[in-house]
């Protein structure tokens, strides 16, 4: 398990733009493994809400069951959570999502948890295009029933206790773009420089914003012949860029001949330098020839992969009222008895 | 013998040749003549071709279940010919289709034959294939207005209304209309023996189907998110809240609508996504069937036990897997009285009628709210997919929606620490907080594993124990405010009582008068809802004997009275059908007189 946490803080901690520190970002202590990737996740997601100054309280926090869904205990303790049933949490979200379209969302789940029992949820969620972060902590193992292999072990990769994976990998970042996702990354636990960026530009992003971290199991699957190893990993990483966040109103600084800038939905910025070659990530045909590439070479390709920083969300779709659901009462809700007579009236 | 205002018309046709709207203003002008009357659609699993039958029973009396013994059949579909011709009943009448004369094998002494060429009409009349078929079908009703004496004006003002503003096509179906009347009048003694005569025994009644009752009664709830997943029967539950929330809660000048429906991608999904939503203050439903309940279970755990609001319309059919998905039982009562695995119970709520699809409905969101569990009301396909006569909708203007124990930013920010699951009121119900209401106050983790009354995750036995009685009592708490049961006499008269619910109502009312002319005296009792409060024990207590009524082979509703109040098997007695279609009171009062003389 995870040291204790002293629980002195010093008094002149930096607050961000709202007054908050990062102590007011911070949850429970984790119970989960001593160096598990997935507590730097943790401290990533509440290091990126805390630069972006979101109220803690703003966000919920969503989750499936597995060793990744028990994280949104140990991040954001002022926000509310839910840790649901297995593969379900995508139909939670969305039915949140549509409660109050005022929240963000954040997800969390797992290799498990959404590219096996809960496949199915994953992707209409994508389809729909709730407004919501999707974050999956992929270590390709089942973790907490001690080690087998999920679906997206790599054909080849050999499991702690000496097995070799036969079947072919579920590529979710692949996946999610062909499902028409419109923020699509992939990150390492092991890259916070990488992963804090990509974590504030997904909750900026206005649709579906899907981020896939490679995150290892010190327990069962960072063997030797693993592919989801923190060796394998960072011998084989290939960045499509360096990405940096730059919030609204501030001036971008370096601009190098390689490099791009995205604006995002509400004006602030994602800067991109040293480009993959050939790479465009508003472009998907190119964004997917990038990924096959990498896969063919046997390279895990992390950074922002495909971005379409406009895009209309589920409630826009949906044409649903500016003002969240979960407010209204029966005074705008119920159409009252002169409508109820006219009907009764046209039933005889 | 003449029977006026008492019998039973079955059509006998194929599914998808427009046969529907036809017969249903047949009966709809019978109703509008003021004679009670009971439409049901038997209908396949298919969308083009399988024989389809739609029943008609006409009451003067006002019982509305169904009835064997056919006085008069339409037969238009030469596929179910045979078995159409068995069914009709000694002296009753076989109307068919005389264009090709009728084979030998069809022909019966005991009934009379009203051959009427109605191809060779449409042949001579239409040109168009799909005119040929479509009037054919208003040419029988035309027909059946001369020989059943159905005043034509009726059948005028109906064809109006369903064409206001396509005026152009009620000319035509006049005309067709006209026809059918020219060749009864040509060819045939009218009106028959049987027939109807109008009468002032509607009132103020409606006729509408059960789904539309609750989609309408979701609409009256403030329910504002729907998540499903198309299955029969429940389908247009959620078509008919969203035809009315269309209407009533879309902004006229922008267009944005005060709801949000999503077609979800299995039944899973569209119950996680109610749960979702009321997690987060919504007011969400589903509807669903059996298959889908037996999804959903593993959600509906979860409401249960972190204790989140939903409501679930089950309008069942014929079970078990996919059964008979066209047909009608009352078989789910176990299900989903005990959804999920481990120590789960349900509220149940069980409409008989339209108008208390339409209460019990609005009921289920204050219920969920009130107690933060999942509400399952109980309905089904005969009561769903058919219209009723039934009292019409009401709808107090001072009531106000009962949201539950839910604490704002202001009483957050005035109290110590905020426990979720803590038993403040002494009632089994915690308080909750929706997400986003205080900066630093309120926020709780929900989760499905086992937490402390401040829903911090733990395994400490007795902390889990505590929680489980804290969930019994909040059980014993929702016995007190379901809906009462409903009793049909003010003091008991008889050592036998009969219990019954849902659309077994129709029947056993009408098998308790007939028990009467042979002078057994029953007791009855109504049933609204699980849990079972005091009221359902005592009547049970009073009483020797007590049938309990249901449609489903296992006796599932004897068995949750008997699991639930501890009662002696052997004192309620099975009166069961489960054949998938209606419940008759002729086979009520024969199980029962059987029971009778057994005992």
């Amino acid at each position: 398990m995870t040291y204790i946490r002293p629980t002195f803080r010093h008094p002149d901690l930096p607050k961000n733009k709202i007054n908050f520190t990062k102590k007011d970002y911070e949850g429970a202590l984790s119970t989960l493994c001593a160096g598990c990737g997935h507590d730097s996740i943790s401290g990533a997601i509440a290091q990126a809400c805390f630069e972006l100054s979101v109220e803690p309280h703003r966000i919920a926090k969503l989750s499936g069951i597995g060793c990744s869904s028990k994280t949104p205990a140990y991040f954001l303790g002022n926000s509310h959570g839910f840790n649901s049933v297995h593969g379900r949490m995508p139909s939670v979200a969305t039915g949140a999502y549509l409660a109050n379209r005022d929240l963000l969302y954040f997800g969390v789940s797992g290799d498990g948890d959404s590219a096996s029992i809960g496949m199915g949820q994953f992707v209409h969620a994508i389809r729909r295009n709730l407004n919501m972060v999707y974050l999956v902590m992929n270590n390709g193992c089942y973790g907490l029933t001690k080690g087998q292999d999920s679906a997206t072990a790599d054909n080849g990769s050999k499991s702690k206790a000496g097995s070799v994976n036969q079947f072919n990998a579920i590529d979710l970042v692949g996946l999610s773009m062909e499902l028409g996702a419109t923020f699509v990354a992939r990150s390492f636990s092991g890259d916070k420089a990488q992963l804090i960026p990509l974590i504030k530009a997904a909750i900026k992003h206005p649709g579906f914003a899907f981020i896939d971290v490679i995150s290892p199991c010190v327990t069962f699957n960072n063997n030797v012949g693993s592919t989801k190893s923190y060796d394998y990993v960072r011998e084989h990483i290939e960045a499509t860029s360096t990405v940096d966040f730059v919030p609204i109103m501030e001036e971008i600084t370096a601009n190098y001949e390689d490099s791009k800038e995205i604006t995002l939905h509400d004006g602030s910025a994602l800067q991109l330098q040293k480009l993959h070659q050939g790479w465009n990530p508003e472009d998907k045909l190119s964004a997917m020839i990038a990924l096959q590439n990498a896969k063919e070479k046997g390279e895990i390709l992390t950074g922002l992969v495909y971005i379409e920083p406009n895009t209309n969300a589920l409630h826009d779709v949906l044409q649903t009222a500016k003002t969240p659901l979960n407010i209204l009462n029966e005074d705008v809700l119920c159409p009252g008895i002169d409508a109820l007579e006219a009907l009764n009236e046209s039933l005889r | 013998m003449t029977k006026i205002n008492d019998f039973v018309v079955r059509f006998a046709n194929v599914n998808g040749t427009g046969s529907a709207s036809a017969n249903s203003m047949f009966a709809k002008a019978i109703f509008r003549m003021g004679i009670p009357v009971t439409p049901k659609n038997i209908f396949p699993s298919n969308i083009q071709g399988l024989p389809t039958w739609y029943e008609v029973r006409v009451s003067e009396k006002g019982y509305l279940g169904r009835r064997e013994g056919i006085d008069l059949m339409v037969s238009v579909n030469p596929q179910s010919m045979l078995k159409d011709v068995e069914s009709v009943r000694s002296g009753g009448y076989f109307m068919y289709d005389s264009t090709k004369p009728l084979h030998k094998e069809y022909i019966r002494e005991d009934i009379t034959y009203l051959g009427i060429p109605l191809m060779g009409i449409c042949m001579e009349q239409y040109t168009d294939p799909r005119q040929r078929q479509l009037f054919k079908n208003i040419i029988y009703v035309g027909a059946l207005s001369a020989l059943l004496d159905i005043e034509f004006a009726v059948l005028e003002q109906l064809l109006a209304e369903q064409f206001k503003g396509k005026e152009k096509l009620v000319a035509p179906n006049v005309q067709a209309l006209q026809l059918g009347v020219k060749y009864v009048k040509e060819n045939f003694t009218f009106p028959l023996e049987i027939r109807v005569e109008r009468r002032d025994l509607v009132g103020k009644r409606i006729l509408f189907d059960g789904n539309g009752a609750c989609g309408l009664g979701a609409v009256y709830a403030g329910a504002t998110v729907a998540a499903w997943y198309p299955i029969t029967p429940s389908t247009s539950v959620v078509e008919k809240f969203e035809k009315y929330a269309k209407k009533f809660r879309t902004d006229k000048e922008t267009g944005e609508k005060n709801f949000a429906i999503v077609q979800a991608e299995d039944e899973l999904a569209a119950i996680g996504m109610v749960i979702g939503a009321n997690w987060n203050g919504a007011r969400s439903f589903t509807a669903t069937s059996g298959p889908g309940v037996s999804l959903m279970n593993e959600f509906l755990g979860l409401g249960y036990f972190a204790e989140i609001p939903a409501v679930l319309i089950d309008v069942q059919r014929t079970g078990p897997s996919t059964g008979m998905p066209t047909r009608t039982q009352q078989s789910d009562i176990t299900i989903s009285a005990y959804a999920s695995h481990g120590d789960t119970k349900h509220v149940l709520l069980f409409p008989s009628n339209p108008k208390d699809c339409f209460e019990l409905t609005a009921d289920a969101f204050d219920l969920a709210e009130r107690l933060q569990t999942p509400i399952i009301v109980l309905t089904d396909l005969d009561l769903g997919m058919n219209d009723h006569m039934s009292e019409p909708f009401e709808w107090n203007p001072e009531r106000k929606y009962d949201r539950g124990k839910v604490y704002t930013a202001e009483d957050l920010e005035n109290m110590g620490r905020f426990g979720r699951y803590l038993d403040s009121d002494g009632d089994g119900i915690p308080y909750r907080t929706y997400p986003g209401t205080h900066p630093t106050k309120g926020s709780y983790f929900t989760r499905g594993t086992s937490r402390d009354e401040y829903a911090v995750y733990t395994e400490d036995s007795a902390v889990y124990v505590k929680n489980m009685q804290r969930l019994e009592k909040k059980w014993d708490t929702a016995k007190e405010i379901v809906p009462k049961p409903y009793f049909y006499q003010e003091k008991n008269m008889s050592p036998l009582g009969v219990i019954f619910f849902g659309t077994s109502t129709y029947s056993s009312e009408e098998a308790i008068d007939l028990l009467r002319e042979q002078d057994v005296v029953l007791d009855a009792m109504q049933l609204k809802a699980f849990p079972f409060n005091k009221d359902v024990e005592q009547f049970i207590e009073d009483h020797e004997v007590v049938f309990v009524i249901e449609q489903n082979r296992d006796a599932q509703m004897r068995s949750l009275l008997i699991n639930e109040l501890e009662i002696n098997p052997k004192k309620l007695i099975r009166v069961l059908n489960y054949d998938g279609m209606p419940i008759t009171a002729d086979k009520i009062v024969k199980e029962i007189s059987k029971n009778l003389v057994t005992n």
